[in-house]
């Protein structure tokens, strides 16, 4: 009964985060309610017991991005535009219709979906019982999360963590580093908003 | 934002709270909810909260970018470094058994590590990305 409220309050207030997401011109207030959505759903994880996902979608989702976000806004920031969304110069019906067509498949294709915990489910099959039964005796840890994580799928992290460094250096050779005294000169007048 | 008594009360008392809080969740890890990647993420941004209150200059005292570039490749090191530690101690790339004295002693002492490594480089990534995104956005006159 409980979970069921969580779930439906939290759905409710998802939708209508969207809502006004689409609906908002101002991207500062847009990249706020990106970072409330990123918090409904990190609420959302926590609701359906997947507390490390939720972690790291409260942590990332609503902290880091969020933050990078305003900094984008902020390196973007051309007085003339007044950081709102430019209102669209054509009639939305493609992309509704396809947002429709779309949306309706995905709905069509929840009804074979198995019931959510369900343990007779294909993924609830396959190795996750292994997981369940060996991850203490095998490693010692008993969070199974961070065992499949580091020890099971641990060249699968190995990889996650060479992307996350391969970003960081893409981002420091993209806008990191010293700029050419040319782009210098351009720059100084908005320099001083941040 | 360098004149808000509050903020700048208030983050002297978080930041420290936050630290720890990461360091909790980087080596408890394997026992509650949380890893290398949420402690990172979270230490990072205690780091970020610094430097939003007392200014970008004061962080970089704190922890020099070069230092960053050097943690971002320590982080991957000593990951992949592990894999190699195994591959010389007889076993398969990444098995952290042949690591200690048993089976359960080496995954422990395998993850504890790889997880250390997987921190430190997310750590330094975002603050490399937070910090390239901060300088980027500031007059240039006052650099150099």
């Amino acid at each position: 009964m409980i979970d069921s409220i969580v779930d439906i309050t939290l759905l409710s207030l998802l939708a209508i985060h969207a809502i006004a997401i689409i609906r908002m011109r101002s991207l500062f207030a847009v990249i706020m309610l990106f970072g409330g959505f990123s918090f409904l759903s990190a609420g959302l994880f926590v609701a359906m017991d997947a507390a490390d996902v939720a972690f790291t979608e409260a942590a990332v989702g609503a902290g880091i991005s969020t933050i990078l976000m305003l900094a984008t806004l902020a390196l973007t920031y051309a007085p003339e535009v007044h950081k709102e969304e430019k209102q669209p110069t054509h009639k939305p019906w493609l992309p509704l219709s396809v947002v429709l067509i779309t949306g309706g498949m995905l709905i069509y294709g929840t009804s074979d979906i198995p019931a959510f915990g369900d343990p007779d489910a294909p993924a609830q099959k396959h190795v996750a019982p292994y997981y369940l039964e060996k991850s203490v005796p095998e490693t010692g840890v008993p969070n199974v999360v961070t065992a499949v994580l580091a020890s099971y799928r641990g060249f699968d992290t190995l990889g996650e963590v060479t992307v996350i460094f391969t970003a960081g250096i893409a981002v420091l050779l993209l806008i990191g580093g010293r700029r050419k005294s040319k782009t210098k000169i351009e720059t100084t007048e908005d320099g001083n908003e941040t | 934002m360098k004149h808000n008594l509050i903020l700048r009360v208030v983050s002297k008392f978080l930041i420290p709270l936050i630290f720890l809080f990461a360091l909790y969740v980087q080596f408890h890890g394997d026992f509650g909810p949380g890893g290398g990647f949420q402690a990172g993420v979270i230490f990072s941004a205690a780091i970020i909260l610094y430097a939003l209150v007392f200014g970008v200059d004061s962080a970089k005292k704190v922890i020099p970018p070069y230092v960053l570039r050097l943690l971002a490749s320590l982080g991957v090191l000593i990951y992949a470094g592990t894999g190699i530690a195994s591959l010389l101690l007889g076993g398969n790339y990444l098995e952290y058994g042949v690591l200690a004295s048993s089976q359960v002693a080496g995954q422990h002492l395998g993850i504890l590590v790889i997880e250390l490594g997987v921190g430190i480089t997310v750590m330094a990534v975002m603050l490399i990305m937070f910090f390239a995104f901060a300088e980027r956005g500031r007059a240039e006159g006052d650099k150099e």
